[in-house]
Order: C-alpha cells, then structure tokens, then sequence
C-alpha cells in the first residue's frame, strides 16, 4: 500500500481531551508525516493581568490549567515576591510546597489513567481515577476546592494544616502509596501494557536536550534535570528526594518515572508534614510593586514551568507571561513520532501529557497553506484600505496624517 | 412446516437470539463494569439503547453508496442468524442439520466480517476506510487459527457435522477434555472476530474514533450492535457446542439451562480478557496469531490425530 492518505486527529476527537489538531500523513500504518496545529484555545489570560491588579492576577493565573493550578499560581506570586522584596513565613513555603506535592500526585494519577485509556486498558484507567478521589477528596477537605485550591496569596499562604489534617493527610498518603506499588508491579509486569509502550515515541539523549524537554518528558530520556533540586524554591531546599530518571528514552520510561515520582511524593509530603515549622502565615506585602522584572520557575508535574513579571510601580503588572511546559515539550513530540506507528499516535501525544489550553497564545497564520488563499495585506494596504473605508463609509480623510514607519 | 417457521422465527430461531443477545450484552458490560469497579448500567440499558438508535435520525455520507450503505448492516444482522439456525444449541441436531455444518457455520460467520469491512470502504471517510483495512488484515491473522482449532474436535470425531461430533464425545466421556488447547485458541481468536480488547484494533476509538462504523448513525447502527450482539452469542455457541460437547443427554429444560450456563461461563473468559488486557498494534497482533496461535492449533490438530490412532 502507497497511496497516502491524512487522517485528521483533531481538533475534536476521542483521543484528544481538548482541542489541538494533528494532520497525519499515513503511508500505510506508517506515519510519513505529521503536521501539528495549536491554538484553538487561546483565552487571553496574559492579556487579562496586565489590568487587574496582582492579587486579582492570582486567582486568574490560577485558571490557566485545571490540573496544575497551583504551580501557575505560585510560580506568578515567586515572581511577584522577588519584585517586592519579601521573604514568606517559613511556615508558608512548607505548605506550598505541600499543596505542589499533592498536586503532582493528583496529575501523575491522572495522567496514568489517560495513557491507559489511549492505549485501550481501560480498567487501568478505571483504578487509577478512582484512587485519584483519595487525594482529590484530601485537596477538597484541605482547601476547600478539588481544583483551583487558591491556598497562595501574596506574602505566604491564606490557610494552616492543623494537627487533625495532618493526620488525614498522613492515612491518604498510606492508602495512595499502597496503591501506587500495585500500579509499579502492573507497570513492570504487565506484558501486554509494556508490549504496547516499550520503544514507542523514542528519543534519544540528545535529541531531548535540543529540543528541550522538560521534566518527567526530558528525565525518562535521562536528563536529570528538576527545578525542585537545581533551583529550590518553597521549602525543598531542607526536604531529601532523588530526581527520578530512567534510559528508556520511550513512552515506557516515562510511564515508569511518573509512578517512580509519585513514591518520591509520598515521602517528601511525609517529611513536609513532619518538619511543619511554627510560624505566622504571611506577611503584609504593599499593595503597590516596586518597578523591575523577574522570572520565576516552577516544577509543575509536567516540567518546568516559567512566569516572567514586569512592573511598573503601581498595583498592576505591565507584561505577564508565562511559558507552560507543555510548549517545551511539544517540539520534541514531531520527533517522537518519526516512522512511528498510526496506534502509537495517541499515546506518544499523550505521554508528555500535554496541556493545550495552558499553552496556546495568539495564532500566526504564517506558513499556513489555507492563508495563502485569502487576500493578504502588508501594513500599507492595510492603511490605504482603511483610509478608502473611512473615507466611504464615515466621510473622514485620515490620508493627511503623518505615517509613522514604525509598524513597518 | 409451521412448527419449522415457528422454530425458525421465535424459538430457538430469530426472536429467542435477539433476545438472548440483548440480555448477552448486559451480562457483559454489568461484567466488565463491575471487574473495573464501576457500577455498571441497569438490566434494560442494552433494549434502551437498540430502540434510541432506532429513533435517532438517518444520515448517509454524500460520498457513501446509499445502497450498499444501507444494505451491509442487515445482511451482517441475517448472516449471523443463519449461521445461529445451523448450530445445535440444547439437543443433539441444529434446526437443519447436514453433513458439512461445522464448516458452514464457520463461513456464515465470516459473512459479518466482511460485511464490517465494506461498510467502511464504502462510508467514503478517512477513518472508516483505515478501520476497514485493519478489519481484513486482523481476519486474516485469526481467521485460520480458529479454523484449525474448531477443526481439531472434528478431525478426532471423524466428522464434519455436528450431530455425529456430540455422538462421539457422548459415547467417549470426558475425551472432550484433550481439546483444551484448541478451546484456549478458539477463545482467543474469538475474541478478535468480536473485535474487542485486545484486539478492537479496527474500532480503537483513541486512534480512529469507531473504525469502519464512524460513518454509521441511527438505525443502521443499531442493527450493527445487534449483529455484534448476535455474533457475540452466534459464536459463543459454537465454541459450546464443539470444545464443550455435554449435558445432551436430560430433558430439554435441563439441557436449555446447561446451554446459558456454558453462554455464560463463555461470554464471561471474554470479559476477563477484556479487562486483563491492554489492546495491541495491528502488527503485534499478526505476530501473535501467526507465532503463537497458529502453532498451538497444529498442535492440537497433531494431538488429535495421534489421539485418534490410538483410539
């Protein structure tokens, strides 16, 4: 068989759980070539802070992605802090760095159960989401929110862990860590699970350091690389972990380093629970933020996330922008899926677990074969045509205005 | 030839499969739910679902062959239940039995298959037409090992029709036992012929949303799930009636309540491998049933015929 035919997966389709299209060239069940498309989902949230003021700023950020919720949000408030000059509460930093935990756990078990249904193991995915509720219940009870916990304010946090909660915290983690062994033996045992993701999506050493990938992407092809270690933030400077790494350089692997991580989780949230110091929650900060810039990094479950805060001095951010980890990622995943299988499409697109929505930003329609089509217009036809447009419709000459050469 | 029509058309003929098979796929999916720790759906789910597809609106791809579009689903439904009419379910004979039903039966049920294969190539869309190839490439790969395995029985029995097979293991007990290795084949490869996990390749909904069935919608759907349905029953029975060859003997109500015991413990070593396994690539799967499952089926064919020396 060599007729070629492209099969659209997206922007809607069952494999995908938000909109992002890939165009895949199939030469028998052989992929030739692929060709991503994001950008379906861009919502302005960057745009949005630049009027709002910082706290406000918080609660937004905080939505730019259902399940790292809190890493956005911290990552903003670290960059926000460094601009104001403020140390938090040592208290403070253990429970973001409690909440960071938690929230690892709740996205890695997701993350499993999602690679299991794109691979068709549908009853992994049944275990997996229902042991999920375990530390979605305990987020719910310590937060009061399954999502979105908005636990961060600038200067420390807004709630305590009191001794009740630690207890509740300490039986989950029991429960969790429990489980998690079973899916390590299901992930090391299971001969039709490794059959389907062993040497699917490879890429090598180098090929990853490229292109960039980043956390648990990046470590299954052996980067040991881990914001939390190289540039600790919160309280992970006292806590002891190892950064989990693994030479499948595969999907394997990476299924592999995110249930490794999630035993790494249980003792780091046990050690956090333990050392919990004794001090006030936050700190008065000023309402308005001294002029500078700042870049903050954050490892979300997904890597490495990057906020960068521009002020100006009063109590609104100039310039916002966030880079998601998804967009680190999603260069190496065109690698991945060189001469690969059609089946393997699903699964090596969701193996960096991708996150479109925390990525999109304004779409560029160059390169685009469709805009070829449609009339373009340099900046000059641009104006002329509105110069014409109002001179028709409004009967106002704007053609004596200066032209600035700025934009051109 | 009332009695006939009345067999052929209610019991054990059309109405009793169609309900047999709806009640078949509850069995399955409260099964399947329940080793997954979900609820499940309630006893009435799969008679809901036929008579919502049934009112859901028609739609024909403007690229599709309407005729053969709207043909395919109802001749897969009528091939399976020809093939049902041929295979003896609680006494001795089928309702028309002849010397050569094994193998009829056999390609009665290939019939559906194929049918799968051309409603995709004509629903005229990308996902169809990919499930379709992988629909005939899988056929190909575990056609010949249940073949060789529902044959085995047959070579030691000396026959080709059903009634002289039950004869035979009626008169030697227990011999049925020798065939394990072909039932464990037969198990397997019907599982690929139903097109479930691991081997729902032509319908992985993660790769090419419903393979050849993409296309379909309303009621033409529903008689596909019904000839599934059908099928799902359609071949439980055969493995039945040639791996596990007893329980003729008594009264019919006896021998009726053996028949869905030995439906049910088939339909439930299908739901276990549902839930045991992950699904495989479609080259994986060649691999599988030419390596592995073809070997295993001579072997039994060999076994049967030494067997069948020292006899």
């Amino acid at each position: 068989m060599t007729k070629r035919i492209v099969i659209p997966v997206g922007p809607q389709h069952p494999a995908l759980k938000e909109p992002a299209s890939f165009d895949v060239t199939l030469k028998g069940e052989r992929v030739a070539d692929i060709l991503v498309k994001v950008g379906y989902n861009h919502r302005g949230i960057e745009k949005g802070c630049e009027g709002r003021p910082y706290l406000h700023c918080v609660y937004l950020l905080e939505r730019v992605c259902g399940i790292c919720s809190h890493s956005h949000s911290t990552c903003f408030i670290q960059a926000v802090e460094e601009l104001a000059n403020v140390k938090i509460p040592e208290k403070a930093s253990y429970i973001r760095a409690l909440f960071g935990e938690l929230e690892r756990i709740h996205s890695h078990l997701l993350w499993l159960g999602v690679a299991a249904h794109e691979i068709g193991f549908d009853t992994l995915l049944m275990y997996s989401w229902r042991d999920r509720e375990v530390v979605m219940d305990l987020l719910a009870l310590l937060a009061g929110n399954r999502v979105n916990y908005t636990v961060n304010v600038i200067g420390g946090v807004r709630k305590d862990v009191t001794e009740e909660e630690k207890g509740q915290i300490l039986k989950a983690v029991d429960i969790l860590e429990e489980r998690t062994k079973y899916y390590v033996r299901v992930a090391t045992e299971e001969v039709s699970f490794i059959e389907r993701l062993s040497k699917v999506g490879y890429i090598s050493y180098e090929d990853a350091l490229r292109l960039g990938a980043v956390g648990p992407t990046g470590r299954a092809s052996g980067i040991k690389r881990d914001v939390r270690k190289d540039d600790p933030y919160a309280a992970y400077e006292e806590i002891d972990f190892d950064i989990i790494t693994d030479d499948h350089c595969d999907v394997y692997g990476r299924a592999v380093v995110r249930v490794k991580e999630l035993l790494q989780s249980y003792s780091i949230i046990r050690q956090l629970i333990k050392k919990l110091p004794q001090t006030p929650l936050s700190v008065n900060v000023p309402k308005n933020i001294p002029a500078g810039e700042a870049v903050s990094r954050y490892e979300a479950p997904r890597g490495e996330d990057i906020h960068y805060v521009k002020s100006n001095g009063t109590d609104k951010p100039d310039r916002v922008k966030l880079r998601a980890p998804t967009l680190a990622n999603v260069q190496a995943v065109a690698k991945m899926l060189e001469n690969g299988n059609f089946a393997d499409v699903p699964i090596v697109v969701a193996a960096i677990d991708p996150c479109f929505s925390c990525t999109d930003r304004m779409i560029v329609a160059a390169n685009d074969v469709l805009s070829e089509k449609e009339n373009r217009m340099t900046w000059k036809q641009l104006r002329e045509f509105s110069i014409n447009w109002y001179k028709k419709n409004k009967g106002v000459d704007f053609s004596k205005i200066k032209k600035s050469d700025k934009h051109i | 030839m009332t009695l006939y029509l009345i067999k052929i058309l209610i019991f054990p003929g059309l109405l009793f499969l169609f309900i047999l098979s709806l009640i078949g796929e509850y069995y399955d999916r409260k099964l399947y739910a329940r080793m997954q720790n979900r609820v499940g759906p309630p006893w009435f789910q799969p008679v809901a679902d036929f008579i919502k597809l049934l009112g859901k609106e028609l739609i024909i791809p403007l690229n599709a062959d309407a005729r053969i579009f709207k043909i395919l689903p109802v001749f897969a439904c009528v091939a399976t239940i020809v093939a049902y009419l041929y295979i003896p379910l609680f006494s001795k004979t089928s309702l028309l039995p002849f010397n050569g039903d094994i193998i009829f039966v056999l390609y009665m049920l290939t019939l559906p298959t194929l049918s799968y294969a051309l409603a995709g190539w004509y629903s005229r869309s990308p996902y169809a037409l990919i499930g379709s190839t992988r629909v005939l490439t899988q056929l190909f790969a575990y056609e010949v090992p249940l073949f060789m395995a529902v044959l085995a029985p047959a070579i030691l029995a000396s026959s080709w029709s059903f009634s002289e097979l039950i004869t035979f293991y009626q008169t030697h007990n227990w011999l049925w036992l020798v065939n394990i290795l072909g039932f464990i084949v037969a198990m397997i490869t019907l599982q690929g012929k139903l097109e479930k996990v691991p081997f729902d390749i032509p319908e992985a909904e993660t790769e090419i949303v419903a393979g050849v069935f993409t296309e379909y919608t309303g009621p033409l759907y529903a008689y596909f799930r019904l000839a599934m349905n059908m099928q799902t029953i359609a071949g439980a029975s055969l493995v039945a009636a040639v791996f596990l060859p007893f329980g003729f003997g008594s009264c019919l109500i006896v021998n009726f309540v053996i028949y869905i015991l030995k439906i049910a413990f088939i339909l439930f070593l299908l739901a276990l491998m549902r839930t045991l396994f992950a699904r495989l690539r479609i080259d994986q799967m060649l691999v599988f049933c030419w390596k592995y499952l073809a070997p295993i089926a001579l072997a039994q064919i060999t076994l049967n015929i030494i067997i069948k020396a020292w006899l």
